[in-house]
C-alpha cells in the first residue's frame, strides 16, 4: 500500500506563507481538541517528578477506537489567560522530561504513543537554559529512539526545531497538510539571513517547511489533507481523517517484536535527509 | 625583528605601533583582558592567553594535532560534501557560501573525523570546525559523526566528539533538523553495546547541537568560558525582554547548573580524557 497519499489538488497553489498562517490561526484545532475528538477516557497525567509541572507540554492515558493509548502534546492556549498558563506552547526542561516519563511508562505497559506536535519551538528563557533545555531534548532524541512501542508523531500545527523534534521521534510521522516543520521560524531566519524580519514569506519559501515539500525531501511519511480551506473550519472532519491515519499506521507495526520497533526508528532516521555527495 | 624573543617580554606597543604589527599580523588583543599578545606566544600556549588564560578558538586541525598522539591518523569522509538538497538561497545561494567556506577552510564541511590515538588507546574522534559556516550542523556533519559512531561501534573503540557550532544548519532547513534525531538514535545504540561516548563542549556550543550530541556524552567536558546553551543569548534577551546575567550560559555556569562532568582546561585535556578512557573502557561485545 502507497501511504505517501498526493495532496489534493486544490492546495497545490497555496504558498509556505500561507501555510504557516494556517498552521497559526487562532482557531485551529490544538491537541486536546483532537483528544476529545478521537479518544475517550483521557486520564491527564502529571509532572516530571523532579521539578514541576508544565502546561505547555500536556500527557495522558487515553483509549483510542478500543486500544489504551499514551498520548503527549505540546498545547498552547485558546484565550490569552490559558496562553499565559501555557507558556504559549513553549515547553521547558519539565515538560519534555515529563514527555519522557510518560513514555516510559506506555512502554512498561506496551502501550502505543501518539505525540502530537504543536509548538513554535522550545521555551528559550533564563529558567529553561539553568535547568538544561539542552540536555532534556538531547536525552529526549536518544530514549525516544530507543522505545520498544509504536510511535507516531503528528504536526498538527507549527513544528518548531528541536522543541518539536523532541517528542517527535517515532516510527511513522505525519504532518496535517497545513502545518509547518521547520528548523527555525521563518521570521528568526529572515532576521538572521536577510537581516530582515520582514522578508519572512521569502524564508519560509526557502526553508521548504510544508507537508507536501517534507515529503519530496523524504523527512516525513505521509500528509493528512485537510478540509477545503483548512482543519479549523471542519474541525470535525478533520479529527476523523486524522483517527483514520494515526489506526492505520499504527496497524503497520502489529507483527513488529519490540526489537524491531526500536531498530525500525533507528534506521528511519539513519536514512532521512541524507543529501551529500563524494 | 631580531629584538623580539620569546623570553623576553614585548614593549606594549604604542597605537601607532600596534596597527603596524596587526597589519604584518604578529600580534593579537586578547579581547577577554585587552593585552597585546605576540601570536607565537599565544600558539605556544594552544592559543590560551599566556595572560589571562582565555581560550580563543582554534581549528579542527589544529586541536586534533594538540589532542591526538603523534603520528599516524586516518582521516575517515573526508570528501563528503552537501549537495544543497533545499536549492536554498538568501541573500546569496548556499552553494556560493559552501564554496566560500571549503576554500576558506580547506574542508568539505564542517566536521573533521579521524581515527588515531590517544595515549596508546585507539580513538574515533570528530572534532568541528567553527570557521565552516559557524560549525552548523547540516547532513554531512549528521552522516559523518554517525559514520564515526558506526566506526566505533564495529571496531569497538571509544568515540570523542568535540563541538564548536552555532547550531543546525538554517540552510538545509529540516534536513538538518533530522541529524539530531539521526545522530542521537546511533548513540542510543553506542550506549547499549558499551562503546564510551565523550562529548567535549568548546566555544561556542549552542542549538541543535547542544539540544542533541553534545549533551549526550557519557562524559560531557567542557573548555573554561565556553557560551554553552540551547538558545542563544541574543534570542533569550529578545524573548524575556531583560539583559541577562554576567556568566550566563558560559562553561562555569553549566558546571554550577549540573550539567556538565568537568571543566577542563585545554592543555589538561588530552591527560583528562587519557585518564577517563582508562575508566570508560569499550566493553567487550555480548555472546551472540
Ligand atoms: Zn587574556
Amino acid at each position: 500500500m502507497d501511504l505517501n497519499m498526493s495532496l489534493p489538488s486544490h492546495s497545490q497553489g497555496a504558498d509556505a506563507w500561507q501555510r504557516v498562517l494556517l498552521a497559526r490561526h487562532a482557531q485551529r484545532p490544538y491537541f486536546l481538541d483532537y483528544i476529545r475528538d478521537i479518544c475517550t477516557d483521557f486520564c491527564e497525567l502529571h509532572g516530571d517528578r523532579r521539578f514541576a509541572d508544565d502546561e505547555a507540554l500536556v500527557g495522558g492515558m487515553a483509549v483510542f477506537r478500543g486500544r489504551q493509548v499514551m498520548v503527549i502534546g505540546q498545547q498552547r492556549g485558546r484565550d490569552l489567560k490559558e496562553r499565559m498558563r501555557r507558556n504559549f506552547g513553549q515547553a521547558k526542561p519539565e515538560g519534555y522530561r515529563k514527555a519522557l516519563r510518560l513514555m516510559r511508562l506506555a512502554e512498561k505497559f506496551q502501550r502505543p504513543i501518539f505525540s502530537f506536535i504543536d509548538t513554535q519551538g522550545a521555551y528559550p528563557g533564563i529558567d529553561a537554559e539553568e535547568r538544561g533545555q539542552a540536555e532534556a531534548l538531547a536525552v529526549n532524541l536518544r530514549e525516544m529512539a530507543r522505545l520498544r512501542v509504536p510511535v507516531l508523531a503528528v504536526i498538527i500545527g507549527e513544528g518548531g526545531s528541536g522543541g518539536a523534534l523532541a517528542i517527535g521521534v517515532a516510527n511513522r510521522v505525519l504532518m496535517l497538510e497545513n502545518s509547518i516543520y521547520s528548523v527555525i521560524t521563518p521570521e528568526g531566519c529572515a532576521s538572521i539571513m536577510w537581516r530582515d524580519p520582514e522578508k519572512k514569506q521569502a524564508a519560509a519559501e526557502a526553508l521548504r517547511l510544508t507537508a507536501p515539500e517534507l515529503l519530496r525531501l523524504g523527512l516525513i511519511d505521509e500528509v493528512i489533507p485537510e478540509p477545503e480551506g483548512g482543519a479549523h473550519l471542519h474541525p470535525e472532519q478533520m479529527a476523523a481523517t486524522l483517527a483514520e491515519a494515526l489506526e492505520r499506521n499504527l496497524e503497520l507495526f502489529t507483527a513488529f517484536s519490540k526489537m524491531e520497533l526500536y531498530q525500525h526508528r533507528v534506521k528511519r532516521y539513519r536514512n532521512a535527509g541524507n543529501f551529500f555527495a563524494h | 625583528m631580531t629584538w623580539f624573543h620569546k623570553n623576553t617580554p614585548p614593549l606594549a606597543p604604542t597605537q601607532e605601533d600596534e596597527k603596524r604589527v596587526r597589519t604584518e599580523g604578529l600580534w593579537t588583543k586578547c579581547e577577554a583582558c585587552r593585552n597585546i599578545i605576540w601570536k607565537k606566544d599565544l600558539e605556544e600556549n594552544l592559543n590560551v592567553c599566556p595572560r589571562c588564560g582565555a581560550h580563543f578558538r582554534i581549528a579542527a586541525r589544529q586541536r586534533l594535532q594538540w589532542l591526538l598522539d603523534p603520528g599516524e591518523w586516518r582521516e575517515l569522509d573526508a570528501d563528503l560534501a552537501s549537495n544543497d538538497p533545499l536549492e536554498f538561497t538568501d541573500t546569496k545561494p548556499y552553494r556560493e557560501r559552501l564554496r566560500a567556506a571549503q576554500a576558506a577552510t580547506g574542508m568539505k564541511d564542517a566536521l573533521l573525523s579521524v581515527v588515531g590515538t590517544l595515549g596508546g588507546q585507539p580513538v574515533v574522534c570528530c572534532t568541528m570546525e567553527y570557521g565552516f559556516i559557524g560549525g552548523s550542523m547540516g547532513c554531512v556533519v549528521g552522516e559523518k559523526i554517525t559514520r564515526a559512531a558506526e566506526y566505533a561501534l564495529k571496531n569497538r573503540v571509544p568515540l570523542i566528539v568535540i563541538s564548536a557550532s552555532g547550531g543546525a544548519r538554517m540552510m538545509e532547513g529540516a534536513v538538518s533538523l533530522m541529524q539530531m534525531g539521526k545522530v542521537a538514535a546511533q548513540l542510543a545504540l553506542l550506549d547499549d553495546a558499551g562503546i564510551p561516548y565523550i562529548s567535549v563542549l568548546t566555544d561556542p556550543t549552542t542549538g541543535g547541537v547542544t539540544a542533541s550530541y553534545a549533551m549526550l556524552g557519557d562524559l560531557n567536558l567542557a573548555e573554561p568560558g565556553a557560551l554553552i546553551g540551547f538558545a542563544g543569548p541574543r534570542v533569550i534577551e529578545q524573548t524575556i525582554r531583560q539583559k541577562l546575567p554576567d556568566g550566563f550560559q558560559r562553561s562555569e555556569f553549566l558546571l554550577e547548573h549540573g550539567m556538565l562532568d568537568a571543566i577542563v582546561p585545554r592543555k589538561q585535556m588530552r591527560e583528562y580524557l587519557i585518564r577517563a578512557l582508562a575508566f570508560c573502557q569499550p566493553q567487550p561485545a555480548a555472546p551472540a
